[in-house]
């Protein structure tokens, strides 16, 4: 009889032995070529972002225009050697869960919501053919509506000016939230400055921004139908380009040009 | 088994039993991954081998299922399937895994999935399963792509990414229809194929449920009332 006590046992103890191991041993075969579609999505992420992005060549050999620093937030220093770390390998999300090597955020400092930020960060820089700083690539991140965006925005040589922004990992709704991947509104973000007396003031503002405003160079269209993806987004750039953030680096770089 | 019987599994499903508009199964995927051709040719590729091979192992071991825990097995076999593709996605094909995001994994509650499998791979021999969870999983594509193809097309003037007509956006002259690149376009779509079918293809509509009753100024009841 099917219907034993034991019988169901069997088959249901060998149906889930036999899907397990079919669905285990696929996860672990593949899990190199979808670790290596992850880091090179990442870097297309930042080849976009940095506007140097050509399909028709490998994203790794375009890769090697970048440099990639390690930056201490608190001193401002860009270096290029930190304990062991691999740079290409060093990922400053992972760390933020060594205590040792990231530091809890004050909950009323932290508006955007991301609770531990890395003690060194990584960041990418273009440079023009005489070596001099062409564009920085920043990584940042923080809390929408369901879950933390993570991003790139890429700022001019005067260290104010947003060339780009794109975001590699995002839990935001499809068609409200999402659109934070949409062309149209990252190019919106092109030209946009960051800091006004010193003071970030690049926001993302509810609605659309009207013509003719004398603070336009400060503002981006908000996102409609997701409000709080928006303040996330507004509240995440406030965050990195704080003191705590980017801002003790560019003053440096500022004032070194 | 016959050759015809073959045929017939596969060439059924296609229109005159298809899945989605005779049986109304699997209508959530079908409105939210069909905005754009190239995503939704994934979607239809992954959902028609994770039926035909549902079906196949099911099918297998039918007559060693219990019935008190069969539902059980059946999601079992389906969910460790999903997600081998899923991760096979991720390992080719991580542009679309990313697109259709969770979509993949909603493989498993697509009905149609489990349909064939109750109604179809229960009763029948591994082989002939297979070929129905294919008929089946091509007569789900076939509704699919041809969404995706209307909604792509008149949504964003393009075909597989490929631009069709050009935009006004872009400086073309075409002015997209917005509401077809969000999912409720779809209902509208599939509702039309299902009429169009339908006219075709007399046999397929059903009976009414209910009959209408007169409407209460009809003359008919007028003249009871008075009587009253």
């Amino acid at each position: 009889m099917n219907d034993s006590i034991t019988k169901t046992l069997a088959v249901a103890f060998s149906v889930c032995l036999i899907c397990s191991l079919v669905v285990s041993s696929s996860a672990v075969s593949l899990r190199d070529l979808q670790k290596e579609n992850k880091l090179n999505d990442r870097r297309l992420k930042v080849l976009q972002v940095a506007d140097i992005y050509d399909p028709r060549l490998s994203i790794s050999e375009q890769f090697l225009q970048l440099e990639s620093k390690f930056i201490d937030f608190d001193k401002g220093r860009i270096f290029s050697e930190y304990n062991n770390f691999n740079i290409d390998e060093y990922d400053q999300v992972k760390v933020t869960k060594d205590a040792n090597l990231s530091k809890a955020i004050p909950a009323s400092d932290d508006i955007a919501i991301i609770k531990n930020r890395e003690n060194v960060g990584k960041i990418y820089i273009l440079r023009d053919e005489l070596e001099n700083i062409e564009k920085l690539i920043l990584p940042i991140r923080g809390y929408g509506l369901w879950g933390t965006l993570y991003g790139f925005i890429a700022i001019e040589s005067d260290f104010n000016t947003v060339s780009g922004i794109e975001f590699y990992e995002h839990k935001e709704t499809p068609g409200l939230g999402a659109e934070v991947d949409n062309p149209k509104w990252k190019t919106s973000w092109k030209g946009k400055k960051i800091y006004n007396n010193n003071q970030v003031a690049l926001e993302v503002i509810k609605g659309r921004v009207e013509d003719g405003d004398s603070m336009s160079m400060y503002k981006v269209d908000g996102l409609s139908g997701a409000t709080i993806t928006s303040r996330g987004v507004s509240n995440m750039v406030s965050y990195w380009f704080s003191d705590s953030g980017y801002a003790n680096l560019l003053k440096e770089l500022n004032y070194e040009s | 088994m016959s050759l015809k019987r073959y045929q017939e599994v596969i060439i059924n499903p296609l229109i005159k039993e298809n899945p989605i508009t005779l049986q109304i199964l699997g209508i959530c995927s079908a409105l939210a991954v069909t905005n754009n051709l190239s995503v939704t040719m994934v979607m239809c590729v992954a959902v028609t081998s994770v039926i035909s091979f549902s079906n196949l192992f099911i099918s297998l071991i039918r007559n060693y299922i219990p019935t008190s825990i069969r539902i059980i097995v059946q999601m079992t076999i389906i969910a460790s399937l999903v997600i081998v593709v899923d991760e096979l996605l991720k390992a080719y094909d991580y542009e679309t895994s990313k697109k259709l995001s969770v979509f993949v994994g909603l493989i498993i509650t697509n009905c149609i999935v489990m349909g064939r499998a109750e109604a179809f791979a229960m009763k029948e021999k591994p082989l002939v399963s297979f070929f129905d969870g294919l008929g089946n999983g091509i007569g789900y594509s076939i509704i699919l792509i041809g969404v995706a193809f209307i909604r792509e097309l008149f949504g964003a003037g393009t075909l597989f990414g490929y631009e069709i007509l050009p935009l006004v956006s872009n400086g073309g002259w075409y002015m997209g229809n917005n509401l077809l690149l969000l999912p409720p376009s779809s209902f509208i779509i599939i509702g039309l194929f299902i009429w169009l079918i339908r006219s075709l293809q007399k046999d397929q509509i059903e009976e009414d449920d209910f009959v209408v009753s007169k409407h209460s100024t009809s003359p008919d009841l007028t003249k009871r009332e008075l009587n009253v």
